[in-house]
């Protein structure tokens, strides 16, 4: 993919994959304090959660590198327990649809604790999750669960899209003294960026525009910003040009960033790669609007996840998902209202999901 | 309780005092109560107080406990601030969370209390994960987690119990078996009665007490506390005790049919305030007396001069610098 990073950020030209992104920034993480510790089911084998834990195990050792029981309700909470005691535990879920599992102690615990105690403790968390799609995902390895999160006051939710802004993000969300929701997608997983070797951070509640345009601003949620960037290449070729803004984090959110783009644009389509409904397309469409309070006239659509459980034929799980050509169809459709409808033909694989072989 | 003292003069001073202050500051809460200063749901330990009493005795300053909403008597055994605590219920600017806990989330820190929880079993975990950092630091501290027999039927205790038994946790887990889930009773929910049995299956070692003698309960939370400063990894105790009052307020709830006052009675007859009590000499249980009263007033009085959180509170603490 092209990478959204510009060479000011990115210093060196070292390019690696989400997946190492991903495992530097943790263990250098572990390095810099002995306070931060990987637990999870499965942190330590030889699969490695797909690499991303690769070799922590030998560096580390099986104290601070945490294969657990499958007992995620008390995972969390004796991560939740050791964070409050001053460590800093990273939580890993191989798919973010076990974070349900979690929930009764990440939002009763984890999100109110700092509160509700007076500040008296602080829950320094990350739970890491990850996202699944095609191969037979399916119904309970697919979903986008990241705005029951965003709806708890005392979370933060970061969906990365890059290697870049994956290990940015991970050093901050680590460095952090809250709860945050770690939001993975396996699909990036092979994609490269280039990537400091020095341990950095990317700054939470800072949107980050990947693509500048005039005529639609698209707002791509974690893979979807992907598919919104093959779009923009698909709208280019009918002679619109779109705005591309990934919003990195999601809680908190940077509404001005997007709303400086609608500005000029006009138009505001969010994809996310979730459902659509109270999701965090609504979300960010409801804070524009209310921003600009009708200052001038705005069109504004959401595309995400057909409302259905996710099937897993290719033959159903195609119509599932958002996609380049769907999107640049809708955005066209809101560039050019009294047009007929313009469905451009798009490479309906993507190298990097070519990439992708089953079964995990 | 026998006529004999089973521990040394210091001791059963000590005990009988928090006991009194416990007991004591409950009544004046519920006394209380009907005036609405305190617009927090109170869920009142009185009658249960020796389970904290006897295992927080034996506990050092710098080990950690957590408990429940039932959580006054556990935080006060552990020395947390009575002022602080009273203003909370109070929802003054000076309680022990800025008015943001209530009754239901007391925490003091500086004496070693993690926060308490509404929502049951929650506390748990927590507190295993407390323990698990304690095991690291090295020190030699450990943490009690205090939860009631409700909490035991909770997934999530059967997950940390095999956690900690599995990584050797220094944690001593306590069951305050009051025998009523609100007003459901034991044998509603329970398959058997063998609470120890089932927790033994996990490799630790669990006893349990017919009673709420707090010198019983002291001794057998000194032995596992002992323990596990030797590494012996997570210690069960099982206190079968009675809550006198009902589930939440201030009052009694003999005539809601669930529950008889003979039950009552009989745990009444063996009251352990009243029982280590008696066996202090008159003008040393006067002092004491004198003295609990006093901090009580202390912290009645605080909590009503103390102000109000400023508006602008509401905000802060969601989330951490």
């Amino acid at each position: 993919m092209s990478s959204p990073t510009d060479s000011s950020k990115t210093g060196k030209g070292r390019v690696i994959s989400y997946v190492e992104a991903l495992q530097e920034a943790v263990s250098q993480e572990m390095d810099r304090d002995q306070g931060v510790f990987v637990i999870g089911l499965n942190v330590d084998d030889h699969k490695a959660i797909q690499g991303t834990t690769h070799g922590l195990i030998d560096k580390f050792g099986p104290g601070r590198v945490i294969d657990t029981p499958l007992s995620e309700d008390a995972i969390t909470g004796i991560a939740i327990g050791a964070a409050m005691a001053g460590m800093r535990p990273i939580h890993v879920h191989i798919r973010m649809d076990f974070l349900l599992l979690c929930m009764n102690q990440l939002i009763n615990m984890g999100a109110k604790a700092h509160y509700m105690y007076g500040g008296q403790v602080k829950v320094p968390l990350v739970m890491r999750s990850i996202i699944g799609k095609s191969w037979g995902q399916g119904a309970q390895h697919s979903q986008g669960l990241h705005a029951m999160f965003m709806h708890v006051p005392g979370l933060k939710v970061v969906a990365p899209t890059n290697a870049h802004d994956a290990k940015g993000c991970l050093i901050a969300a680590i460095r952090d003294n809250n709860p945050v929701v770690f939001v993975e997608h396996r699909i990036l997983y092979s994609t490269d960026a280039p990537v400091p070797e020095d341990p950095y951070t990317v700054d939470f509640g800072k949107a980050r525009v990947v693509g500048d345009g005039d005529d639609i601003t698209l707002v791509g949620i974690s893979y979807m910003l992907v598919e919104c960037l093959r779009a923009r290449k698909l709208l280019a070729e009918a002679g619109i040009s779109a705005a591309v803004i990934d919003p990195v984090s999601l809680l908190p959110l940077d509404v001005d960033t997007i709303a400086r783009s609608v500005e000029q644009t006009e138009r505001l389509l969010v994809v996310d790669n979730a459902w659509v409904t109270c999701g965090a397309g609504a979300e960010i469409v409801a804070a524009v609007c209310e921003r600009r309070q009708g200052a001038s006239p705005l069109a504004v659509g959401r595309m995400g996840y057909a409302p259905t459980t996710c099937p897993t034929t290719p033959a159903l799980e195609k119509g599932f998902y958002p996609n380049a050509a769907t999107i640049a169809s809708k955005a066209h459709s809101m560039v050019r209202p009294g047009e007929p409808e313009w469905a451009p033909a798009a490479e309906p694989t993507l190298a990097h999901e070519a990439v992708f072989r089953g079964p995990f | 309780m026998s006529g004999n003292v089973p521990v040394d003069p210091e001791t059963l001073a000590r005990v009988y005092r928090s006991l009194r202050l416990i007991r004591r500051t409950e009544e004046e809460i519920a006394r209380i109560y009907p005036s609405d200063k305190i617009k927090s749901p109170v869920h009142l330990s009185i009658g249960q107080e020796s389970v904290s009493v006897g295992v927080c005795d034996v506990l050092d300053a710098d080990d950690v406990i957590s408990a429940t909403y039932r959580g006054h008597a556990a935080y006060l055994a552990k020395g947390g601030d009575l002022n602080r605590m009273m203003a909370e219920l109070y929802g003054k600017g000076t309680g022990c969370a800025a008015g943001k806990a209530g009754s239901m989330h007391l925490i003091d820190m500086g004496a070693n209390v993690l926060g308490m929880s509404a929502v049951v079993g929650t506390t748990i975990p927590v507190a295993a994960g407390y323990a698990f950092a304690l095991g690291r630091e090295g020190k030699g501290r450990i943490a009690a987690s205090f939860f009631g027999d409700g909490a035991t039927e909770e997934g999530v205790f059967s997950e940390t119990l095999n956690f900690a038994s599995l990584h050797k946790l220094p944690i001593l887990f306590v069951c305050e078996n009051n025998g009523f889930a609100i007003h459901s009773p034991t044998s509603n929910r329970w398959a058997t009665e063998r609470l120890c049995e089932r927790v033994r299956t996990y490799g630790i070692e669990a006893k349990e007490l017919p009673d709420d003698d707090v010198f019983a309960i002291r001794e057998a939370a000194g032995h596992a506390a002992q323990a596990i400063r030797g590494g012996s990894g997570p210690q069960f105790i099982e206190c079968k005790t009675y809550r006198w009052r009902e589930h939440v307020g201030p009052g009694e709830d003999y005539d809601d049919g669930y529950r008889t006052r003979d039950e009552l009675e009989a745990w009444q007859a063996r009251d352990q305030v009243a029982a280590t009590g008696a066996m202090l000499d008159l003008a040393e249980r006067q002092a004491i007396d004198d003295e609990v009263e006093g901090l009580i007033a202390e912290a009645v009085d605080f909590a009503e001069q103390s102000p109000w959180p400023e508006p602008e509170e509401l905000y802060s603490h969601v989330f951490a610098d």
